[in-house]
């Protein structure tokens, strides 16, 4: 059942990538790409990480999405892409790209199979995550507050500062344009 | 679960491999952006299988950094094409010719 739903997501998940990126109307290729954003949180539910299931699809498929979204209407490019992008640099960047393709497929097709190692339950040993190094693998997210706020303190708060340089960067471009007309 | 690490670093390749064709084939600037977008998802994907094969919480940590970042970056490359769009009337990157020679 695993094995079905693994295969029926990340082929969901592809086929709606590749139309995303060969659609011209940029609208079509945005609602692709939000199916293809929730199709990759479910197989982070696959992957037992709930947490970032449910982030990606609030995050991602969310507030970005519709962002773009939002910036697709706001600038209403009428003008539909009528040819693809051929020059010289760009199929050089495709020849590397296939080989990076290439040499990324051989070191999954040779990677070993690994067992799956079973997820500890924090209910019945409540104490597991209360280690400072190797935290280890499990579906609650008390692991994640707990990591957060003891290994990655340090780049948890620089994250929220990044945050806040960000929002005030947009600002700060947003009315120079305005200024500037 | 009989699905291996190397089915999900398979998938993970190919989408990258998608996303970076969008980078190198698309002219609407926003569908570039799009394209990144996908390439750090693909990524992500990786990061969140060996996070489960490896029995470590720190590559979910790295994910949720990533999707942190990937917020941020979102709106500040938005809010570029957008007063790029102001100055130009264009987001099509063949026709943003100032660089060039």
């Amino acid at each position: 059942m695993a094995d079905l739903l693994f295969y029926f997501f990340s082929f969901v998940a592809l086929v709606s990538a590749l139309v995303m990126v060969l659609n011209p109307n940029a609208v079509g290729g945005a609602m692709a790409m939000i199916v293809s954003f929730v199709t990759t949180a479910a197989l982070f539910v696959l992957l037992e990480a709930y947490f970032l299931a449910i982030i990606q699809v609030l995050v991602y498929a969310g507030a970005v999405m519709v962002l773009f979204l939002f910036i697709i209407m706001l600038l209403d490019v009428d003008k539909v892409e009528t040819a693809y992008r051929f020059d010289r640099i760009g199929t050089l960047a495709a020849v590397c790209g296939f080989v990076l393709l290439a040499s990324m497929l051989v070191v999954g097709l040779g990677s070993t199979h690994l067992p799956v190692p079973p997820t500890e339950l924090v209910a019945s040993n409540p104490d597991i995550i209360s280690q400072a190094t190797g935290i280890p693998f499990t579906t609650s997210s008390k692991s994640f507050g707990y990591s957060l706020f003891t290994k990655y303190m340090l780049p948890f708060q620089l994250v929220g500062f990044l945050l806040l340089a960000a929002m005030l960067g947009v600002i700060v471009i947003s009315k120079r344009a305005s200024q500037a007309d | 679960m009989n699905i291996g690490i190397h089915s999900y670093l398979i998938v993970s390749s190919l989408m990258f491999a998608i996303g970076f064709l969008g980078v190198i084939l698309r002219k609407n600037t926003l569908v570039l952006f799009m394209s990144l977008e996908l390439m750090l998802n693909a990524v992500n994907l990786a990061l969140v299988a060996f996070s489960r094969f490896n029995n470590t919480m720190d590559g979910n940590l790295f994910v949720f950094f990533i999707i942190t970042v990937a917020a941020a970056e979102v709106a500040v490359g938005l809010a570029i094409i957008v007063a790029l769009y102001r100055k130009r009337q264009t987001v099509m990157v063949d026709e943003l010719k100032a660089l060039e020679n």
